[in-house]
């Protein structure tokens, strides 16, 4: 196209509202701003001064789809500060009802927002009701895998979104494990459904290549999305207590979210089921690195489509890792652990389903919050996106105006993103850009 | 009958809960409602030609949202209010409750630098409203019966006739 301005008021299907503005001058890019356009709601202040038993609930409300990660990152954050050991037990469950909120989130995102690109349909509404019809399986398919999803996480902690059960030291109600064990049929079933989503996904030619880190939770043991310490490409460690330190907080003028740089190595970095898997491929459960075989050797990869199919994999992943945790699962009753208030801080760091997720808090001996400090995988990802915006243009400018519009809204989508997180968190260092 | 979906300042989990009823309701919905204006899930959006029904999500923060939402009040027969940030204004009207004094320089920064109002209002504070369906997320039987509602009033289904 000629030299002008390509604005994006309203990216549609991902979560929440941002924008793309584009200046092309002289056949040059000069400048390009993705724009979260979400209005903040300053949870993280408002959680000041209340009681922490009152708090992890209250900021699963930062999130509608990956509320179970807000909640989560939360609870293990106030556990450390208030030195608070979960049980063998309420770690199986974490992790198994985990599994779910995995499954349905990336269902949601692979197949009801990205197959549509695939299709080359405008959206799922306009696959037709005809088993003969291209993606009409897949839909079916979708369905069956985002319904055992919500199963999964509502029958341990009582709803998929804004979930009542889990809380400080374990879960208020212990699951019914008969009925966890009659899902394994249906986890079986399901898995053929998920192959299918990852050849899919897989064989899907889209590229976009660029050279950025990846950061991703890893525990050397299995392939975790709770637990760990922070890993990027280049084999850095950090502990997720510190995760904080190496990341400068950049403020983006025209966003209502903060971007983040990693501060000792490349220019950007991507987090996401792309870094994880990157990062974690030979972690995989065996049924799943067996049945995606060939997949898995796309991996490393730094085509940020690819993102597209580590999430397929990723529902494999959580079928499996779940079919295996039921079927070795054994339940005593128990309580949560709770102590008396104490004085003191906590750290949270999980892989939500878009990448790392940082909460933490600080806790006075009232048992109020005192301060409180979340980071999203979205914000992180922030600056990633408009560098690869800024070469998918600058390649691509003899391109007709629909066309660069239709591939910058799917190269933003393929990250997953998620607006309603990225404008909820207060940072602590404030810089002016 | 023509329905657009709208999310103001929440967290979507309503629009996340409707997702999850099309794994049970996609392929009847599609014969008796047309998702005119659902950007969720569609590339293309229209208000032209306005709405049967209108079912929005969230709290208004902003002149502009304000605007947006007094223009779909205009465009459309029905309004329902969608989920606890609509219905009541919480949790996204939590700053309201914030003491003025004891901002720090961040909030105001973005506070001053873009258009939030002064106050986060729930929908019914800006435009008049037609029902609710509250929770949080909303209640799904409770959508259930008032998008049934509708489709009897604007003579799609029967009385009689079960979704």
């Amino acid at each position: 196209m000629h030299d002008g301005n390509i604005t994006i008021d309203s990216i549609t299907k991902i979560e929440g509202t941002a924008g793309l503005d584009v200046t092309i001058q002289n056949g040059q890019v000069t400048d390009l701003k993705f724009i979260i356009k979400d209005y903040r709601r300053f949870y993280t202040e408002a959680v000041k001064g209340k009681p922490i038993i009152a708090v992890p609930s209250f900021l699963s409300r930062i999130c509608g789809t990956c509320s179970l990660a807000h909640l989560f990152a939360s609870l293990e954050a106030i556990e450390k500060s208030q030195g608070i050991e979960l049980s063998q037990q309420s770690r199986l469950l974490r992790r198994l009802t985990y599994n779910g909120l995995i499954i349905r989130d990336h269902a949601l995102h692979l197949y009801f927002f990205t197959m549509p690109d695939i299709l080359g349909l405008e959206s799922i509404f306009d696959i037709p009701d005809d088993p003969a019809a291209a993606g009409h399986r897949l839909l079916h398919d979708s369905f069956e895998i985002k319904k055992l999803g919500t199963t999964l996480s509502t029958l341990i902690s009582g709803a998929a979104i804004h979930a009542p059960l889990p809380t400080i030291g374990g879960f208020l109600k212990i699951p019914d494990v008969e009925k966890l064990k009659d899902l394994l049929p249906v986890l079986e079933k399901t898995r053929e459904a998920a192959i299918r989503g990852i050849q899919v996904f897989g064989d899907w030619p889209e590229s976009l290549i660029r050279n950025s880190d990846y950061l991703a939770l890893r525990n050397d043991r299995d392939f975790n999305f709770l637990d760990g310490y922070v890993l990027n490409s280049d084999g850095k460690k950090v502990p997720e207590e510190k995760f904080h330190d190496f990341l400068k907080s950049v403020v983006i003028p025209y966003s209502q979210a903060e971007g983040y740089e990693f501060s000792d190595s490349h220019e950007d970095y991507l987090v996401g089921a792309l870094a994880r898997v990157n990062l974690n491929k030979e972690l995989l459960n065996k049924r799943t690195a067996s049945d995606a075989k060939k997949y898995l050797d796309f991996f490393p990869s730094n085509n940020v489509y690819h993102n597209n199919l580590a999430q397929a994999i990723e529902i494999l992943q959580c079928l499996d890792d779940s079919i295996e945790i039921i079927n070795s699962l054994a339940i005593t009753a128990e309580k949560p652990r709770q102590t008396l208030p104490r004085a003191g801080s906590g750290v949270g760091v999980i892989e939500a389903p878009r990448g790392i997720l940082y909460h933490y808090v600080k806790v006075n001996d009232k048992g109020m919050v005192e301060d409180y400090d979340v980071i999203v995988p979205t914000a992180q990802n922030q600056i990633n996106i408009e560098n690869d915006l800024k070469k998918y243009f600058s390649a691509n400018l003899d391109k007709d105006e629909e066309t660069l519009r239709l591939n910058s809204e799917k190269i933003i989508r393929a990250y997953d993103p998620c607006m309603s997180c990225a404008t909820n968190f207060l940072k602590i260092n404030f810089i002016r850009r | 009958m023509v329905v657009g979906w709208f999310s103001f300042t929440c967290c979507e989990d309503s629009t996340i809960l409707l997702t999850e009823m099309l794994n049970d309701h996609l392929v009847e919905w599609k014969k008796v409602v047309d998702f005119k204006y659902l950007k969720a899930l569609k590339a293309k959006n229209s208000m032209d030609g306005g709405f049967d029904v209108a079912f929005i999500e969230g709290a208004v923060s902003s002149p502009k949202q304000e605007a947006e939402v007094k223009k779909i009040r205009e465009s459309s027969k029905y309004v329902v209010a969608i989920g606890a940030c609509a219905n009541t204004g919480m949790p996204s009207s939590s700053r309201n409750e914030f003491i003025d004094e004891e901002l720090n320089d961040k909030i105001r920064w973005y506070l001053s630098n873009f258009d939030y109002s002064a106050k986060v209002r729930k929908l019914e504070d800006v435009i008049k409203i037609d029902d609710r369906v509250p929770g949080c997320p909303m209640n799904p039987k409770l959508f259930l019966e008032v998008l049934n509602k509708y489709l009897v009033i604007f003579n799609i289904i029967n009385k009689t006739n079960d979704q």
